[in-house]
């Protein structure tokens, strides 16, 4: 019985050998598909300078002139080699690209991760605890309202009601513009990640108050729960004690899964706030026809959200013994 | 006996009136929706057109909305891009529960196909919905076509993963056995055994993916990759908002996200409300 995590590892591990393979055939083809031409991109607005046969010679540095599958072949055997090619728009490999703006963006979503499980958690249990009166409605309603509001919406409106508004908060960027790196204080950089974070939070909190607050029906429903209650316990009481021992896996297990979401809402966030990480590159590279840094991105998100669902099945074994049998 | 009366209080509320609660909800959202494609048909003509005299105003009688940097009518403007929105959003969700349907179903056909649809359902679930979108965006080289066939192609896994449920339990079942035994053909039992249970979770399905499909297809239009930027549409207004509200002009932002936020909302209650009265066990929170 002890065995069961090298076990799922091990089965885990084998889905993503298959996996990968797949996604980056799937992920290539259709970044081939698009009718963009990338020197065009390049080229923009310098049209007027640049000759065909200067066009032909940018082509055949990127490889452009040879066949997709030859470029496929050549694509992968750099990739055994570690290397993710060179992108196009920001003129660097892409591995430096990524890893350079990987680390804001996991700054975003991890800050994100933590407050919106937190917050969704206990919002969830007092909702539970209150099931059909007045505070269960509201945080019910506000759930609901957030899952159907656009998280780039959300951020406009923080925007311009505590940035511009109040002037409390910066409006934009991880650090002050115009300041060299040095002189950015540790306050500057928490003070630029408020508004961020706080619109990325709105993006996972909705499915995780509905969800913990059915966990917490379900147990205050339980045997076990109306025993405590009938020594004295009141629904809160259970609720933040032994509801939320039940709740709390389950609640861990749906937000890790669900984490891969977080990325595709700081694409959003990021551009809203013209944060220096991965979700901007992602939208300069698919609006500068970057292919090589497209692929890389798609690869490095599908390693994230398949880290997240690992966590995830985890988490769900750590809470709930009885799962760790084969699964 | 009095407390007999009050036992249905114990259940939990959706399950209360479920047929009711579908039927309100469906009035609001198809009156929502409704309101929206004949209010942006009845537009008086040059509402959409930009006036040099009206710039940048806060809301006022004349204009409830205010007006953008160009002079033109916010509340006009919020509504002609809806309707592209719902427009497109329809168009995409129908795609989309079309491939869900077909998926499903196709999945029942026999060990290889059911292997083949759960690896096409890994590989869309396996990147962040959104980027998804982008790279499949980006594949089509944007446009509202690219946003169709965008969102049509990432919507799908949920409702083919009920509907193969579905029509599993429903072959295994012994009804369907004693029917074949009777002599009915293949073509029979599909048509009265598995097609009846079915409709109701497809247009639940059909639902739930529209709000969902417009809030995407604005998240595309937003960072340049949906809709053309010379149509209205939501995604654009709130992109053009981003340089306004700077200057402290936040009604912008407000009425085109508030509109979006209204029937993303009403169908997303519509949908939850038709799929509990489809799945009264509530097989999925």
């Amino acid at each position: 019985m002890k065995a069961w995590l090298p076990a799922l590892l091990a089965g885990r591990l084998i889905r993503l050998a298959w996996l990968l393979p797949l996604a980056a055939v799937g992920l290539f083809t259709l970044i081939s598909l698009a009718p963009i031409d990338p020197v065009q991109a390049y080229v923009g607005g310098r049209t007027s300078q640049i000759g065909p046969e200067q066009r032909d010679a940018i082509a055949a540095a990127w490889g452009l002139d040879r066949p997709a599958v030859e470029r496929f072949a050549n694509w992968l055997g750099q990739l055994a080699r570690g290397d993710l090619g060179q992108s196009i728009t920001f003129n660097a490999p892409v591995m430096q690209v990524i890893a350079a703006r990987l680390p804001a963006s996991l700054a975003l979503i991890g800050l994100a991760f933590v407050l919106s499980f937190v917050l969704g958690t206990a919002l969830g249990l007092v909702a539970g605890a209150t099931r059909g009166r007045w505070p269960d409605r509201v945080i019910r309603t506000i759930a609901v309202v957030m899952a159907a509001s656009p998280g780039f919406w959300v951020a406009i409106l923080l925007v311009a009601f505590f940035a511009v508004g109040l002037g409390w908060l910066p409006a934009c960027c991880a650090t002050p513009p115009g300041q060299l790196a040095a002189e950015v204080t540790l306050a500057d950089r928490w003070r630029h990640m408020v508004l961020p974070v706080a619109t990325l939070s709105v993006v996972g909190i909705a499915p995780l108050v509905l969800h913990t607050r059915q966990s917490l029906v379900a147990f205050l429903d339980s045997p076990a729960a109306r025993h405590l209650s009938a020594h004295g316990a009141t629904p809160l009481h259970l609720a933040f004690g032994p509801g939320l021992r039940h709740a709390a896996g389950v609640a861990l297990t749906l937000h890790l899964a669900g984490a891969g979401e977080l990325f595709g809402g700081s694409v959003l966030a990021e551009a809203v706030f013209a944060w220096p990480g991965l979700g901007q590159a992602t939208v300069r590279a698919a609006t500068g026809a970057d292919a090589p840094l497209l692929m890389g991105i798609g690869l490095a998100t599908l390693l994230f959200v398949f880290a997240g669902n690992l966590l995830a099945d985890v988490a769900a074994r750590l809470a709930d013994p009885r799962l760790r049998g084969p699964a | 006996m009095s407390d007999a009366t009050k036992l249905p209080l114990c259940l939990p509320e959706h399950l209360r009136r479920p047929q009711r609660r579908a039927k309100r909800h469906g009035i609001v959202a198809l009156a929502i929706l409704g309101a929206v494609l004949a209010g942006a048909v009845l537009l008086p003509d040059g509402a959409l057109s930009v006036n040099a005299a009206t710039r940048a105003q806060p809301p006022q009688p004349a204009h409830l909305m205010g007006t953008d940097l160009l002079g033109r009518d916010i509340a006009a403007r919020t509504l002609a891009a809806l309707a592209q929105s719902v427009q497109v959003g329809l168009l995409a969700a129908g795609a989309s529960t079309i491939m869900a349907v077909v998926l499903g179903l196709a999945a029942t056909f026999g060990r290889m196909a059911d292997h083949v649809v759960g690896l096409l359902t890994e590989l869309a679930l396996g990147l962040p919905h959104f980027v998804l979108l982008i790279m499949i965006a980006f594949a089509m080289g944007g446009g509202t076509a690219g946003v169709v066939v965008a969102v049509a192609l990432t919507h799908w896994p949920r409702l083919a993963r009920v509907l193969r449920h579905e029509a599993q339990t429903i072959a295994a079942s012994d009804y369907v056995a004693i029917s074949r035994a009777l002599g009915r053909s293949r073509l029979w039992v599909a048509r009265h055994h598995l097609a009846q249970p079915l409709v109701p979770q497809i247009v639940a399905g059909f639902i739930v993916i529209f709000p969902h499909a417009i809030l995407h297809e604005a998240g595309l239009s937003f960072i340049g990759l949906g809709i053309e930027p010379h149509l209205p549409s939501i995604g654009v207004m709130l992109s053009e908002s981003l340089r306004e509200i700077m200057a402290g002009h936040w009604w912008v932002a407000a009425a085109p996200g508030l509109g979006l936020m209204l029937v993303a909302l009403t169908f997303e209650r519509f949908g939850e409300a038709l799929r509990q009265l489809s799945n009264p066990a509530g097989e999925e929170a």
